[in-house]
């Protein structure tokens, strides 16, 4: 007998209230290997207005595709060790911006590898249940035989871009459209 | 093939569609075009696990975070963490938030004007324990205007965000108290249109848990996204 899953219920605009204990926007400590990268960029809501009372949620692999087994996020953490897991507040304008390690390669369920990625969840007041979508890097050569990807219209499929800002591969933009013709893609599982 | 677990799909009418014209925020914020839908791979079947310490002796009673007691009635808020298959999540972190007796929460954007209570912040945190239960000490939050239509009042409730074992499951949801007058013209809740869904997102009073000449009891379950069968369990 299957018990159905709870209903979702929006976070409203007072999260900061319970969400704020788990902020984290530096995902990777001084002693994590991999490439470091700054991911910035903008919420926008139907009328291109930045989104000032959401948080994104990122889960992501190490720099050699592995998830983390435990999160320790309080005061005991180790330096060393990448839990793949961040917290990011928007701020007034919609703006956000975290700071990373590139992700390694991961398994595709058919055995194939999938494109280095990075999980991000959406929620603000307005969304009754979160936005799931995916954060991919240009330039890597996995991202044309990645099956996530392959299953997107070409045209959609740089929503999900984190593009160089002027040049430098340490530092990408990111948006995320809530609607209109750039709308990000979202997907369902 | 890569074996790993499977997460089920959701019943019909038990999720919110994310365009619900009624909850006028929603219309400006909710997708317009088809979600992809995509299989599972081992990005959504893994997730954060959080250490129990996290949680800070204490931070499970609300009514205890400041020097004097706050304002209202104190309650006990207690359930168990369920997936779809009846079975308990073990040591999975709870993060709840709320307003206060009057309505109002310790928030900068609240604007509403009703008073903050100096000794009530209005967050907990808690961990299940390995039968999936919980136990919350709060006071009962007190309803507030929020102008989503005229004359537009949201029942009183209390935000829980559940992360489970994995992406997947992750689960932000609010529980509401029963008999509230205003949860029939309340666009958050009545977003779905299974009857019984909603009805599981309402706490039952709870005698066995009500501590006498303290607190009353209320019951909240929660169930998280299961697994899909494998063959092995099957």
């Amino acid at each position: 007998m299957r018990l159905p899953a709870t209903t979702s219920q929006t976070v409203g605009p007072f999260f900061d209230l319970g969400c704020a204990p788990l902020y984290r926007t530096e995902l990777a400590g001084p002693g994590v290997s991999g490439e470091r990268v700054g991911i910035q960029g903008r919420l926008l809501d139907g009328d291109g207005q930045g989104v000032p009372d959401a948080i994104l949620e990122v889960w992501q692999a190490d720099a050699n595709g592995e998830y983390a087994q435990q999160a320790g996020l309080d005061s005991k953490a180790d330096e060393n060790a990448f839990f793949g897991f961040g917290r990011i507040p928007t701020d007034a304008d919609g703006n956000f911006r975290f700071s990373t390690i590139k992700p390694g390669s991961v398994s595709a369920p058919d055995g194939t590898r999938q494109a280095p990625h990075i999980l991000v969840s959406v929620f603000a007041r307005g969304l009754l249940t979160r936005l799931v979508t995916r954060i991919y890097f240009p330039e890597e050569p996995l991202n044309e035989s990645d099956f996530v990807l392959r299953m997107i219209n070409a045209g959609r499929r740089r929503t999900l871009m984190a593009k160089s800002v002027s040049g430098r591969k340490e530092l990408r933009e990111w948006n995320v459209i809530l609607q209109g013709t750039n709308e990000t893609v979202f997907f369902d599982f | 093939m890569t074996e790993f677990t499977r997460y089920l799909r959701v019943l019909p009418g038990t999720q919110p569609d994310h365009l619900h014209p009624p909850y006028v925020s929603s219309r400006k914020r909710a997708p317009r075009k088809p979600l992809v839908y995509m299989p599972y791979t081992i990005s959504e079947v893994t997730g954060p696990v959080f250490d129990p310490d996290l949680a800070k002796p204490g931070s499970f009673d609300l009514t205890r975070q400041h020097s004097g007691a706050p304002l209202g009635e104190r309650i006990v808020v207690s359930g168990r963490v369920l997936d779809e298959s009846n079975r308990p999540v073990p040591h999975t972190l709870i993060e709840i938030w709320q307003a206060n007796a009057a309505g109002r929460y310790l928030h900068t954007v609240d604007q509403h004007n009703a008073p903050l209570d100096p000794n009530f912040t209005g967050c907990g945190q808690v961990f299940t324990d390995e039968q999936g239960h919980y136990r919350l000490v709060t006071i009962r939050p007190g309803e507030y205007p929020w102008r989503n239509h005229y004359n537009a009042w949201r029942p009183a409730h209390i935000h829980f965000s559940l992360f489970g074992p994995a992406f997947a499951t992750r689960l932000v949801t609010q529980m509401y108290f029963p008999g509230d007058p205003l949860l029939q013209s309340d666009p958050i809740f009545n977003c779905v249109s299974d009857e019984k869904a909603r009805d599981r997102l309402i706490s039952v009073f709870d005698w066995e848990n009500t501590i006498p000449e303290q607190a009353l009891g209320y019951r909240f379950d929660i169930v998280l996204r299961g697994r899909e069968a494998t063959p092995m369990e099957a």
